[in-house]
């Protein structure tokens, strides 16, 4: 099964390689033949990927322990669950993975767009084959997962062998959030792939019109919304698994996921400028670059370990790899900018600091801002060591500093820019749009700070947070009452009706929410407590409003694990409420251990109880203990933007039911009302 | 033009208050990262900064003692004595032989007081075949 996986993924690399050669020779020679067969050579190449990772998926399964990347990652007693974890939990496996759902990418649009748009497809085609190409090199010959386990023999040359068990999964990935995390991570990673082929294909088709970012507004949305689910998920994971009371340190793979998500939102924002206006087209043409080379950064800090190992490159060898593909790419962008940069040109300019536009301007601006701060702060090693010769790396305050003034502007710029007019907004609009909002966030801030909410960023927090909500419900009621009161629905079934006619915008707004949901969420962050104890068995730990009592301690043996268990009751107000059960488990099979967080988890706070170890003097089990306000609303927030691009994504639903009552009163007033309510969903249509 | 300067002036303003906050928390939280044999070639300002340093953890160097935990660390032939003061425990990678970074303040004694450890298992396969060989050919499954 190894050799079968082999050769599926040498032939995969050559028929990536004939879908980027043929298809540079078709769009040259015009050969309806050679287009057909590039095209065909692209699907087959995505193909041999889905056979080679379901063989690798086999070997697996079949616990074959003479392959080395499942002697790493695997053993006999992990369960089934984790079997299909350890194919992306090491290096190679990872890269084949990301070649797998870059595939999926890939073949769907090839099947998608098939006899479509027959003047950009070819182009678009070639791009995504190379960029294939670059991971089925790294695939086949740099870091092949199908490598057989060898031992230097008595002439120096390598035995193959086969050991009777493997070393086991990481203990810290062996979490079911481990096993969606990565894929929708990756998922993002890999899907903006598809608005960047379909950007550089357009500029060097010089492909008319805005049509380009019309085919990839929904594949950039699934993309992001991949990208948001991951980064979530990865943030409860963290939480959840290594136990130190946070969901965001800063870490450089952390930043990774972070940036192309910055750029990606600015890139999603951007692009209704030059729908509605033909404005910012080189902008956008560069923040899709941008976001597709910071996702192959992403990946390339991820899995070669350049910022945190304290030598550069000293980890792995795919690095230079890595940097040579984003200079590649950064040099095809450039030269092809450079030759048809007259294509790009804005048909307007900006009128006034008071419209959408400039808060479009602004909420790119500052994303961007973020993403590079981000950016030199990850790369703060790298970057001195060129400059100054030493290696320096800048901590959370340096983050946490630039980056919460960012969100806070964002967060205004939330509630302000959908509501404000294109080109200009007058004072009178301004006044009947957020008179309401900021007298009750004002409100809000004036009730929030005498009950304790005394940091001044949460309570800016508290106040943009309440704006922005209630903007975004005054955008519902007032459209969802002109619904009731045309077709008669109740109210929840014209917010329906409402958000399904406009679905991008009404979508957008959902989104918009669920990032006040999160807001909210971090802004519990700066109330944080913790408290530490050696616990004898019967003593107790006072955290706030809970007191925890250490009854018992008990072990209990698992499948693939032992695990030593505290057995803690919670009181609330002195109250018996619950049990929580920290637990240290051990793992045999590569002699680790690994903590399991015990969670206590309400809108109002997390109590989050971990089992510490045993102390050093005293060899009593320690418990550390957090209170952690607001939590919960990150998680809550994150399954809101799910939910709010998904509706994005829907088909628009046309008004049929209103035309119809309107035709039956009077012919020339349905008509008339037709025009009104289709400049009324469609003009403001994002 | 005079909309362009507005736009301007209001960019001016977020970037340059954005990069003088970026600055103030550079300078705070600001590591540099040495080798062990680096740190006897330190002199001056440098002594003093906040540091990274990695190594492997000598065996049967861990000791803990009420309020922190000494250890040496060794690397390109040198050898560190460190003494861990965080509050957090430290992580169940940390063991004999692990790769390990620390970052604290060296002591004008000689001693290194590492506020953060963090540590990597040495990796698996490669040096511990502690599980032999089951047969010398390929396994099942190709």
């Amino acid at each position: 099964m190894d050799l079968f996986g082999s050769f599926a993924l040498l032939l995969s690399f050559v028929c990536a390689g004939y879908a980027f050669a043929g298809g540079i020779a078709a769009i040259v020679t015009r050969h309806p033949l050679l287009i057909k067969s590039a095209r065909q050579a692209g699907v087959a190449a995505c193909g041999l990927i889905f056979l080679a990772t379901a063989s690798l998926v086999y070997l697996f399964f079949s616990d074959n322990y003479s392959i080395a990347y499942v002697v790493s990652h695997s053993n006999r007693d992990l369960s089934t669950f984790y079997k299909i974890a350890a194919l992306w939990s090491g290096q190679e496996g990872s890269l084949l993975f990301w070649s797998f759902l870059l595939s999926i990418y890939i073949v769907s649009v090839l099947i998608a767009y098939r006899g479509k748009h027959l003047e950009l497809m070819p182009y678009v085609s070639v791009v995504m084959a190379g960029v294939q190409i670059f991971f089925l090199t790294l695939n086949n010959f740099v870091a092949n997962p199908f490598r057989a386990l060898g031992i230097p023999g008595a002439n120096g040359a390598l035995d193959v062998v086969a050991r009777a068990d493997g070393n086991g999964l990481n203990p810290l990935l062996q979490y079911p959030e481990m096993v969606i995390h990565p894929p929708n991570l990756y998922s993002g990673y890999t899907g903006f792939t598809i608005p960047f082929a379909f950007a550089l294909a357009a500029l060097l088709a010089r492909y008319p019109g805005e049509k380009w970012i019309h085919l990839t507004r929904k594949w950039t949305m699934i993309a992001w919304c991949f990208q948001t689910a991951g980064i979530l998920l990865g943030a409860h994971w963290a939480y959840a698994v290594l136990g130190w009371g946070g969901y965001w340190g800063w870490d450089p793979v952390e930043n990774a996921s972070l940036m192309p998500w910055l750029t990606g939102t600015a890139f999603l924002h951007s692009v209704m400028m030059q729908e509605k206006r033909g404005m910012m087209k080189v902008w956008n043409v560069w923040l899709v670059f941008s976001t597709f080379l910071l996702c192959i950064l992403g990946t390339f800090l991820t899995r070669s370990g350049v910022v945190s190992s304290v030598h550069a490159f000293a980890q792995s060898t795919i690095g230079p790899w890595f940097v040579g593909f984003i200079c590649l790419t950064l040099a095809v962008c450039l030269a092809a900018y450079w030759k048809n940069r007259d294509y790009l040109h804005s048909e307007n300019q900006l009128d006034s600091i008071v419209s959408r536009e400039s808060s479009f301007l602004f909420n790119n601006l500052i994303l961007l801002v973020a993403c590079v701060a981000v950016l030199s702060g990850t790369l703060f090693p790298v970057l001195s060591e060129w400059v100054e010769g030493s290696k320096i790396s800048v901590g959370a305050p340096f983050f946490n500093k630039v980056n919460i003034p960012i969100g806070l502007m964002l967060l205004f710029l939330t509630g302000v820019g959908p509501l404000l007019a294109w080109r200009k907004t007058s004072l009178e609009s301004l006044r009947r749009n957020f008179g309401w909002p900021l007298g009750v966030g004002l409100l809000a801030g004036a009730v929030a700070w005498p009950l304790g909410c005394k940091d001044i960023f949460s309570l800016i927090c508290v106040i943009l947070c309440v704006f922005v909500t209630v903007t975004i419900g005054m955008e519902f009621y007032r459209g969802a009452r002109v619904i009731r009161a045309r077709t008669g629905y109740p109210f929840v079934g014209a917010v329906r009706e409402l958000t399904m006619r406009n679905t991008r915008r009404y979508g957008g707004y959902i989104v918009h929410f669920g990032i006040v949901l999160i807001f909210i969420g971090i802004s519990g962050a700066a109330f944080n407590r913790d408290a530490q104890k050696d616990m004898p068995i019967g003593s107790t730990l006072h955290l706030g409003r809970y007191t925890l009592l250490l009854q018992t301690m008990d072990s209990k043996p698992e499948k693939n694990y032992t695990a030593e268990r505290m057995v803690v009751e919670v009181l609330r107000n002195d109250k018996p409420m619950m049990m929580l059960y920290p637990e240290r488990r051990f793992f045999p099979s590569n002699q680790e251990s690994g903590t399991m967080v015990a969670i206590y988890s309400t809108l109002r706070e997390d109590l989050y109880v971990v089992y510490a170890g045993r102390s050093p003097d005293s060899s009593l089990p320690v418990i550390h203990a957090y209170l952690n306000p607001l939590v919960k609303w990150i998680w809550l927030g994150g399954l809101v933007v799910v939910f709010g691009t998904l509706v994005a994504l829907l088909p628009n639903r046309q008004p049929a039911m209103v035309l119809a009552a309107e035709r039956q009163k009077s012919a020339g007033h349905a008509l008339a009302g037709a025009v009104a309510s289709h400049a009324t969903y469609s003009e403001s249509h994002d | 033009m005079e909309k362009r300067a507005k736009f301007g002036i209001g960019i001016a303003i977020i970037l340059v208050s954005l990069a003088w906050l970026g600055w103030l928390g550079a300078r705070e939280s600001k590591t540099y990262y040495h080798t062990i044999a680096e740190l006897p070639t330190l002199t001056g300002p440098a002594l003093g900064q906040r540091m990274r340093i990695g190594g492997s953890v000598a065996p049967g160097s861990i000791k803990r003692l009420p309020g922190r935990i000494d250890f040496l660390l060794q690397g390109e032939g040198k050898t560190l004595a460190v003494s861990y003061v965080g509050s957090d425990p430290l992580p169940d990678t940390f063991v004999d032989n692990s790769q390990a970074l620390v970052e604290g303040h060296r002591t004008p004694d000689g001693r290194f007081v590492a506020e953060r450890v963090q540590a990597k298992c040495a990796s698996k396969y490669e040096t511990a075949p502690n599980g032999a060989p089951a047969s010398s050919s390929r396994g099942s499954g190709t």
